[in-house]
């Protein structure tokens, strides 16, 4: 499959050797290798690249000549790089095993019992043409224009208004909400120990001055019910007991049920 | 144009407007579903897909077409202003790896298919971070499992990876020939 009809090149120098003829194999010098290495996607990747740069029948492959060059680049793999890695190396290895048992399946000769077999190679070709649509399905995808990178999406800014519904109350639920948070905060009441902000002192001072201005004064009159509050009137009451028992204050009533009149004793 | 009236849209024009507005400012395409209920459900759908054409050609001459692609529709700038956007963002658009490429497309040619599928087809094993890579951008995502030992995962496409190439469906990824077959020298 090597095209024949190039003319023999006469002035092509590589590291100082005239070449004479065009290389049988396919030449790459060895500073490229190492790029190439990068650049395959795998054994199958590297077998593509032979057979279209070899310009090989994909459908009748010279498996021998495949074979070789495949093994040579591999094994030029192995030199190149020494941190080759091995799950790469594996693949590789694995398919030049493939390679070489189509080989030697196509060497073993045919018994005339089977008149038709398979090409050993189908499974390989049918690899090869399945994984180059793919690789060049790849590329027109790529080529295709991409949200982000190429195609701009339009969005033009809107404020969304929430609008607030406020809910109806009714009155009965408001006063029944209300007696719920009382009946609640009920629970939560105590029973306040406090100091007597009351003095009993004060309010006999309060009494006596009332007494030396009034001489005589009704028991009732010195309570005044409507504005004090009970813990004031209780104080009031104790300083008068106070008062009389101190002998300060004098208390009369006439007969019983009658008005309790207090004077300065 | 302006709506003045804030009822529903009496006329085709109207109409037309409220969809404009309405795919003017969605973050996503929107599907004929989601533009049904603009009009709270009155209109067919016929209706519908005819008044979103009227609008396509309305726009024709302008900085923003409305396209159709996989979950609905979207204006998008054309495609000629682009370079002058690109100037406002500094970084470079990011292109995937021709490893992660291969992958991209053996999923959206072959699928549904595992990591056993693509590995077959490339002939060497799948980098788990392409497809996590692939799954974040939300481009494909697991399908099922198939039932055979181990319960593979099923990877496919997804909608958004339509819509990011502005395609409507996978019948319009680009023709996958037997390239092989059509590079066959003539052996005379």
């Amino acid at each position: 499959m090597i095209p024949a009809v190039f003319p023999a090149p006469t002035n092509v120098r590589i590291h100082g050797e005239t070449l004479t003829s065009l290389p049988q194999d396919l030449y790459i010098p060895p500073d490229a290798l190492e790029i190439y290495l990068e650049t395959f996607e795998g054994p199958l990747d590297l077998l593509l690249y032979l057979i279209r740069k070899h310009n090989l029948d994909i459908l009748d492959i010279p498996m021998a000549d495949l074979t070789y060059q495949y093994m040579a680049y591999v094994k030029k793999m192995h030199h190149v790089d020494e941190g080759f890695k091995l799950e790469l190396a594996a693949d590789y290895l694995l398919m030049s095993a493939m390679l070489i048992e189509i080989k030697s399946r196509m060497l073993l000769p045919k018994p005339a019992e089977i008149e038709y077999e398979d090409d050993p190679r189908a499974e390989l070709v049918r690899r090869l043409m399945e994984y180059e649509s793919i690789k060049l399905a790849a590329q027109r995808l790529d080529a295709l224009l991409q949200v982000g990178n190429e195609i701009l999406v339009a969005q033009a800014y809107y404020e969304q208004i929430v609008e607030v519904q406020a809910p109806v109350v009714s009155l009965e639920e408001l006063m029944a909400a209300w007696k719920a948070v009382l009946e609640r905060a009920s629970h939560f009441k105590h029973h306040k120990v406090s100091r007597a902000e009351l003095s009993v002192r004060e309010h006999m001072s309060h009494i006596l001055r009332r007494l030396q201005q009034d001489k005589l004064v009704e028991f009732a009159a010195l309570y005044n019910v409507h504005s004090d509050g009970l813990p004031k009137l209780v104080v009031c009451f104790l300083a008068m007991l106070e008062l009389v028992r101190e002998g300060l204050v004098r208390m009369t009533q006439q007969i019983a049920f009658s008005p309790i009149y207090l004077q300065i004793a | 144009m302006q709506m003045r009236m804030q009822t529903e849209p009496q006329t085709i024009a109207e109409m037309k407007l409220v969809l404009e507005a309405a795919l003017l400012t969605a973050a996503q395409p929107l599907s004929l579903d989601a533009l049904l209920r603009l009009f709270a459900d009155r209109m067919e759908r016929a209706t519908l897909r005819m008044l979103l054409d009227e609008l396509k050609t309305d726009w024709q001459e302008r900085t923003m077409e409305l396209l159709q692609v996989a979950s609905g529709w979207r204006f998008q700038v054309r495609a000629e202003y682009a370079p002058f956007l690109a100037r406002l963002s500094p970084e470079k658009p990011q292109r995937y790896s021709r490893a992660a490429l291969e992958t991209l497309a053996i999923i959206a040619y072959r699928q549904p298919v595992t990591r056993g599928d693509i590995e077959d087809i490339r002939g060497v094993a799948v980098n788990p971070n392409i497809i996590r890579q692939l799954q974040e951008r939300d481009w494909i995502d697991v399908v099922g499992q198939r039932d055979v030992p181990g319960r593979p995962s099923l990877y496919a496409t997804t909608p958004t990876f339509l819509d990011d190439l502005s395609l409507r469906s996978l019948a319009e990824l680009p023709p996958m020939e037997n390239f092989a077959q059509a590079e066959i020298p003539l052996d005379i």
